[in-house]
């Protein structure tokens, strides 16, 4: 090999690797995230539509966590069900005034409404409930449904994959094929009756809704469980950890699960939407709460009284329908970003 | 592949006992005396009539003879004959509908069949269409449009969307009304000069020539068609866009347009059979998607199908009703998913040859 041969590597070299690395501004967020996860959370807030996303979901929790201030329930009672102004079946307008029981005014009343009287901001449903405050109260009520049905699928799936892809063989085909069978079965029908079921047991509350969707959407988690298991149990890793004799349990729970459960996780998320929204469907075709429960397809569903004068109550349809569309919009916009930012394909991508 | 289709067949009766296991698992969480309405078809008088019941039907019995009896009936030990069975076709008897389940099945769903069949083609033709503009205009307006439209379709609840569309078309334009048809028409097919063929009334009008019927009914399917549509059209569009998307990017795209083949026969011919392979699975689901949607549907427009009867019976907690319904719209996914197989064995040609 001659030196002219040799020396364009060598400046190719030296210019690859510069003796000193130019600096770059390290923010404090990068310092306490390091590089990987202030990557993500880079890549989360990147596009509008996961910003709107992020707003939206905040808005959202901060509802959910200031409804005491926001719409203060009346002394003694059940903050959840709403209060009532009268019996009358004919649904009030938007900003009329509160007259019977009014529930005490929240702090923030007077200086936004320059008045000390009560009025339905958002009108009120036959039975004179009060729109504003069943959309406030049910935002709790969105988020423990969304996020109750969501880590219970979770988990459940979780259990069914480990053990199908743990032990494999007779298990593993018995499993799949409980999955298969559940897949089977057309989701709502199933909830519908599962739910119509527990009423009797539990009560009119949300817990048979919740239950029901609980029991017919766990099989696609524990078949990506499973399949993901699976494809981790083939990394060299997992032969070398093998190899040196580690116990098969605790191959399967520290070597390949906290590789193999991220996928799913995310999958969840991108659900927790939908959840809502069937939850609130089942609720809608009255396999739920009682009337006045602050659900918000609980308040859609006075709705269906009043069908042939929904424009002069269009607002029963549109502030409940409104807080159901932007919280599964949240939703499955920050599902989107977050797919986004994990999917390997999109890493350095500018 | 012929191999692959009698695996499939062979699947079936399995799947099928799975699904009655699950339904009778969920029968058992009520109480003997609630169970009793299966075979009641008269208000008992007396708490010792219907223990009498529960007796003779074998309600208190240990639970594999009460699947037993549950899928092939019980002899009544008085009058001799055979009662109940889902394998004979009782599901035992609606108190919603007040007839047999069996019989409100066999009157109801002609109306949600009608109304799928209307469905299934724009479902399927306009959200492939829209996935196809989206992914040749990829990052343009259109692109752009398909994407929010696709997510906020994805957002949007049915049964907001179903009232909405009410409120806009039937309150304020007057356009479609909710329920089946008309009541002049309701009253020309229940007349005796009106032959039923199919009991879809848009195919029985057709056949017995009353253009104006067809009109009515198809008036009246518009609304519901759209509800059922967009949710579907959002996922459709979705995934046929990726999936365009994905096929656009192989070399064998840009060996076709360096071959000079103009654009149009490049992006049908060369590249959407490929990028179908994944969309014919989600309109595999489509169906499932379409069950459920009919419930929806149905429930805010009045049609009167199995998904407003199914919803119905379920608010009022009649079980019997929801499970007969549920074992039957069962069996329709087993064979739609059946179906799907075999169309996916057709298009892709790895499974097909494999």
């Amino acid at each position: 090999m001659t030196p002219s041969k040799k020396k364009p590597a060598e400046n190719l070299i030296r210019n690859r690797v510069p003796e000193e690395m130019p600096s770059r501004k390290i923010s404090w967020l990068e310092r306490r995230l390091g590089p990987d996860n202030y990557r993500l959370v880079r890549n989360l807030v990147r596009t509008p539509a996961s910003i709107i996303g992020f707003i939206l979901i905040t808005f959202f929790i901060l509802i959910a966590v200031f409804a005491p201030l926001i719409a203060p329930p009346l002394p003694n009672k059940d903050p959840y069900i709403i209060p009532r102004d009268g019996f009358s079946m004919q649904p009030r307008p938007m900003m009329s005034e509160w007259k019977k029981n009014p529930p005490p005014l929240p702090v923030w009343w007077e200086p936004v409404m320059k008045t000390d009287q009560w009025v339905h901001i958002m009108g009120t449903t036959s039975g004179q409930y009060d729109i504003f405050y069943g959309i406030v109260w049910g935002t709790r009520v969105a988020f423990f449904a969304g996020l109750v049905i969501t880590l219970s699928v979770f988990l459940i799936g979780l259990a069914i994959g480990v053990i199908s892809a743990f032990y494999g063989g007779v298990v593993d085909i018995l499993l799949m094929r409980i999955v298969d069978i559940f897949m089977t079965l057309p989701f709502l029908m199933a909830a519908l009756i599962f739910a119509a079921v527990l009423i009797p047991k539990l009560g009119r509350t949300i817990l048979p809704a919740v239950i029901a969707l609980i029991a017919f959407s766990w099989m696609p988690y524990a078949r990506l469980i499973r399949g993901d298991i699976l494809t981790v149990k083939e990394r060299e890793y997992v032969t070398a950890a093998r190899v040196i004799g580690v116990r098969k349990s605790a191959i399967m729970f520290k070597h390949i699960l906290p590789n193999a459960i991220f996928p799913t996780l995310v999958y969840a998320t991108m659900d927790i939407g939908s959840y809502v929204l069937s939850f609130a469907a089942l609720i809608f075709l009255g396999v739920g709460t009682d009337m006045g429960y602050s659900d918000w397809g609980q308040l859609l569903s006075f709705s269906r009284n009043w069908i042939t004068a929904l424009d002069r109550y269009w607002y029963i349809v549109v502030w409940p329908g409104i807080a159901l569309i932007l919280y599964c919009l949240a939703w499955n916009l920050v599902g989107d970003a977050l797919r986004d930012a994990l999917d390997p394909r999109m890493r350095g991508a500018k | 592949m012929v191999n692959y289709i009698i695996r499939r067949v062979l699947l079936i009766p399995v799947l099928l006992v799975g699904v009655s296991f699950i339904i009778f698992g969920m029968l058992q969480f009520m109480s003997p005396s609630e169970r009793v309405t299966l075979y009641l078809r008269e208000v008992p008088r007396s708490e010792a009539q219907v223990n009498a019941v529960i007796h003779r039907y074998g309600l208190d019995q240990p639970i594999y003879v009460q699947y037993w009896n549950w899928l092939v009936g019980t002899v009544d030990p008085i009058t001799g004959e055979r009662v109940g069975g889902v394998l004979r076709g009782d599901f035992g008897w609606s108190r919603v509908a007040i007839q047999p389940v069996a019989d409100t099945i066999a009157h109801r769903f002609p109306a949600t069949a009608e109304l799928a069949i209307w469905a299934f083609a724009p479902i399927i033709l306009v959200g492939i269409w829209l996935g196809i503009q989206a992914a040749v205009h990829h990052n343009q307006l259109i692109d752009q449009i398909a994407r929010v439209f696709s997510i906020i379709g994805y957002s949007f609840p049915t049964f907001v969307f179903g009232l909405l569309m009410l409120m806009l078309f039937y309150v304020k334009l007057g356009w479609f009304a909710p329920g089946r048809v008309t009541e002049w028409a309701a009253t020309v097919i229940s007349s005796p000069g009106f032959h039923t063929y199919t009991k879809m009334i848009t195919f029985d009008a057709l056949l017995n020539g009353r253009i104006d019927i067809f009109w009515d009914a198809l008036k009246h399917l518009v609304l519901p068609i759209m509800t059922l549509s967009y949710l579907n059209w959002a996922l459709l569009l979705r995934v046929t866009r990726s999936a365009m998307l994905e096929s656009m990017r192989q070399d064998y795209i840009t060996t076709a347009r360096s071959k000079g083949i103009p654009e149009q026969w490049v992006i049908f011919k060369h590249a959407l059979p490929n990028a179908l392979i994944p969309v014919a699975t989600v309109a595999g689901f489509m169906v499932i998607t379409l069950l459920n949607g009919v419930v929806i549907t149905e429930n805010i427009f009045a049609f009167p199908g199995i998904g407003s009867q199914a919803a119905a019976a379920a608010s009022q907690l009649d079980v019997v009703t929801v499970l007969g319904y549920a074992l039957f719209s069962g069996a329709i996914l087993i064979f739609a998913n059946l179906l799907v197989d075999v169309l996916y064995a057709v298009i892709d040609p790895r499974v097909r040859l494999s």
